[in-house]
């Protein structure tokens, strides 16, 4: 039997707190360099924009990773039933995502941060030098009602992601029952019916609104994609690192090779929806809708190509073949460069619409804080792998997934 | 070495050798029509006759004996194109997405899904030869060499790229479901008694062996197939969806589209297939290899696609409101309470609220309510198209315009006669073609057939006693 206890190296520890130092320096350097005194409106919205960006990133890939983990239990798959524990612990990054998010939404209700238009003061006043007439006639859906949303998608995900982990290692120690299993089942399919639901209005609600006047009814689906591409790929990180340590003996390079494909299959995914999105918009051509492409256009072209070249022709190039999936190395090169472009794309989805034309091209403030966001978010998934064995056992799949071959 | 988990349901019920599939499936070719299949056969064949009697009268006459008119200057033809374009599609996500997804209960519905794509793209090529008025000219459709003069197709239209998507779509879809064919054909040319139907089938089968070399070959090109076929899932259905977005009215779209109409697509496909294996399933006695599991798992495909068409109905309700843009709000707005409010709302309990039934376990494994709701959603996944389309243009931005539609029974007579065409093909192939692959079904046996299933379990019993 192989050595299912997970034990965190130091090394990897000392990586990720010097990871998390730079992160903190360059909150603070860039608090103190980030100020345009021409512009009044300018709160250090560069900052803050970087913050909440890594905050959203890390805190999706753990929602996209929960909702991975209910998609098998609903769709009865059990090849990936060797690599639960993996998916359970990226997915248990998902409460201190949540955390840092509650943090910046409060800030931003009392006026430190200036991310959403529509928190403004008097926004929705006549009269006031705030007055917004498009987000007047929708604020009923803002204030406490966007509050109310949010506590509840909040609550709900985490619900379901603390209860399907709960089960999981009830059913460690339950031999010969599968109920824990079918109970996982039945909880997965009302997850999959909220999540339905709430990764697309989360998405209006949480990046969408920051274009406040835009909207695109595929944004949500558009979000979803990339956030599962990068929950995927953080999960092959994961095992790739795992199994060079020797941990994980039970998984099969097929198991690999099919999380290789889910890589390969979400970036066609994302690239599909991200090109329906903008195909159809720039050719009806409407001011309403084509505003927010010729922002992008205009201030961010080369980040704009960037982001789709990586995401969309890198994969596709580099990971057709079979022998491509299998290959640990190749694996973690594309998939290092694909979670950058993800974030990237982001960075996109934020930056046009809070720091706009003082933008200047990515500088070691991106790169600093994302390093910060990225040494806590590896930490805590370490101690979240290190928490519990790192096989399942009793699960009536498990031997399935242990014969896979594809 | 293969496993398979115990808490799996069986896909193969009772106790069956490869023989007996092979017997089971054969029977319908081998034997002879029953007076239900000629019944049937007959009816499909005089809708058929009726069909092709007014698309004759339309041809002749011209497109004017059709109901479009000034304002809605496209109407059932349209509609009736991507009603059958959709249902085709489950054949595709059949074949090709659920054969890579290693899905075993595909196996049991591959074969007839696939032929009843072909006979769906074929009816609904019809509409598209004949909405040009002009069918004759149809080739210009093609980029042409420029002696034909100075007129191109225009390139930026989706109404081109459409000829090529379902175009290509069909030839790939054939060439799957010909190559699925080929060991089911060798088995019947052994079979065969008579000379002329061994030498047809001999032909048909290209020479299959059996060797392990054929199968190997079978097993690289099915995959290859697959893999370029899903992207034509995706392809044909988005640019069929961009028809609708980019052309209907200008200034009106909605981004959403190209996914929802592919799971729109796949929806009514799926029932689709239900409808014609409930029929065959019963008049074939094919119970154990089409189980009550099997139609389960079908009608979830139809819960999940479905939910996901009622999620983009309500976001693009949500955001023709969020958006604060009044021609956005009033195309909704018409839709649901406009001159053909009664369509949408079919559309909306057809599609969105009965689908949500099969959430009961008891309704999504009883027969009967999956006979019902499976073709109560091809009728809701029509009016979908209908009520983008007709609504939308009897109320463009010049009032003056603004008129009804009212179908003659020249629309009604190709529309129908096009069930009867898609029937009249599938009887036809029920007769003649294997309706199960059998070759891939005999592949499952060992792991997923009831009394092999029953066998192993003894078995780990037994050595954990020792």
């Amino acid at each position: 039997m192989s050595n299912l206890n997970f034990t965190i190296p130091s090394k990897a520890k000392m990586f990720t707190y010097i990871l998390m130092a730079i992160g903190v320096i360059s909150i603070i350097a860039s608090f103190l360099t980030d100020t345009q005194p021409e512009d009044a409106q300018y709160h250090q919205t560069r900052t803050w924009a970087n913050i909440f960006i890594d905050s959203f990133f890390f805190m999706a890939i753990g929602l996209a990773a929960a909702f991975f983990m209910g998609l098998q239990y609903a769709a009865e798959a059990g090849w990936a039933t060797t690599i639960k524990r993996i998916i359970e612990a990226v997915a248990w990054y998902l409460p201190y995502g949540l955390c840092f998010m509650l943090l910046l939404f409060i800030l931003g209700q009392l006026h430190v941060h200036h991310i959403y238009h529509w928190m403004a003061e008097g926004v929705a006043d006549v009269g006031s030098p705030n007055y917004d007439a498009g987000v007047a006639a929708k604020i009923g859906y803002f204030g406490w009602f966007w509050w109310l949303r949010t506590i509840l998608y909040m609550a709900g995900w985490v619900f379901f992601t603390w209860k399907l982990r709960k089960n999981s290692i009830e059913a460690d120690n339950a031999i010969g029952t599968d109920t824990h299993h079918w109970k996982n089942v039945k909880l997965s399919a009302w997850f999959m019916v909220l999540f339905a639901v709430t990764s697309s209005t989360s998405a209006w609600d949480w990046l969408m609104s920051i274009d406040t006047h835009w909207f695109s009814t595929l944004y949500g689906w558009y979000m979803f994609s990339g956030m599962w591409v990068s929950a995927i790929i953080t999960i092959i990180m994961l095992i790739v690192w795992l199994k060079r340590l020797g941990y994980l003996e039970n998984v099969t390079e097929s198991t690999v090779h099919d999380m290789g494909k889910w890589m390969f299959a979400i970036s066609f995914l994302w690239t599909y929806l991200y090109f329906s999105q903008f195909m159809l918009i720039w050719y009806a051509d409407i001011p309403e809708e084509v505003i927010y492409f010729q922002q992008r256009w205009e201030n961010f072209k080369p980040l704009m190509w960037t982001v789709l070249g990586i995401n969309f022709a890198f994969p596709m190039i580099l990971l057709m073949s079979r022998d491509a999936k299998r290959n640990f190395w190749f694996l973690t090169i594309v998939g290092t460069v694909i979670f950058i472009g993800h974030w990237l794309d982001v960075v996109m989805m934020v930056m046009p619409g809070t720091v706009g034309h003082h933008w200047t091209g990515l500088s070691w403030m991106e790169f600093g804080i994302f390093a910060g966001f990225l040494g806590f978010f590896i930490n805590i998934l370490l101690r979240n792998l290190a928490s519990r064995p790192l096989q399942v056992k009793n699960h009536p799949y498990l031997d399935e997934a242990i014969h896979h071959t594809t | 070495m293969h496993a398979e988990s115990r808490i799996r349901e069986p896909l193969i019920i009772g106790d069956k050798s490869y023989r007996q599939i092979t017997d089971d499936i054969i029977r319908p070719i081998e034997g002879k029509a029953n007076k239900y299949w000629y019944m049937l056969f007959t009816v499909s064949v005089l809708t058929f006759m009726w069909g092709i009697g007014c698309l004759a009268y339309t041809i002749g006459t011209g497109i004017g004996v059709w109901g479009s008119n000034n304002g809605v200057d496209w109407a059932w033809d349209i509609t009736n194109f991507v009603w059958w374009i959709g249902i085709g599609h489950a054949g595709t996500l059949i074949s090709a997405v659920l054969l890579l997804f290693r899905q075993k209960w595909r196996m049991a519905i591959n074969r007839s899904a696939e032929a009843m794509t072909i006979f769906a793209v074929m009816c609904a090529a019809i509409f598209v030869l004949l909405h040009t008025g002009r069918p004759w000219l149809d080739y210009m459709l093609f980029p042409l060499p420029n002696q034909f003069g100075s007129l191109w197709p225009n390139f930026n239209s989706p109404l081109l790229w459409d000829v090529f998507a379902v175009s290509t779509y069909f030839t790939v879809s054939i060439v799957f479901w010909y190559i699925g064919l080929i060991p089911d054909f060798g088995m019947v040319r052994d079979r065969a008694i008579k000379p002329l139907s061994k030498k047809v089938y001999a032909l048909l089968s290209f020479g299959w062996g059996g060797g392990a070399r054929h199968w190997s070959r079978f097993e690289e090109v099915s995959l290859v197939l697959a893999g370029l076929s899903t992207p034509l899932v995706f392809s044909v259905h988005s640019i069929v969806s961009f028809d609708f977005a980019t052309s209907v009215v200008p200034g009106w779209h909605t981004t959403i589209f190209p996914p929802y109409f592919v799971s729109g697509a796949v929806f009514s496909g799926f029932a689709m297939v239900l409808t014609l294996m409930l029929i065959v399933r019963k008049v074939y006695g094919l119970e154990a290899y089409v189980t009550i599991k099997h139609i389960e798992y079908m009608n979830i495909v139809i819960i999940v696609t479905g939910s996901i068409v009622g999620v983009a109905y309500l976001t693009e309700l949500f955001v023709a409101w969020y958006s604060g843009v009044e021609f956005e709000q009033y195309a909704f707005l018409n839709r649901a309470t406009g001159p053909y409010a009664w369509a949408y709302w079919i559309m909306m309990t057809c599609n969105v609220i009965s689908p949500q039934l099969f959430w009961f376990k008891k309704l999504r494994t009883s027969l009967v309510f999956t006979f019902i709701l499976s073709i109560v959603v091809n009728i809701g996944m029509w009016f979908e198209r209908f009520v983008i389309i007709v609504p939308t243009l009897c109320r463009t931005f010049v009032p003056g315009t603004w008129n009804m539609y009212h179908p003659t029974f020249v629309d009604i007579g190709i529309f129908v006669g096009t069930i009867g065409m898609f029937f009249t093909f599938f009887l036809l192939y029920a007769r003649t073609f294997p309706v199960i692959a059998q070759a891939e079904l005999k592949s499952i046996l060992k792991a997923s057939g009831e009394a092999q299933k029953k066998q192993a379990a003894l078995h780990a019993n037994d050595s954990h006693a020792h």
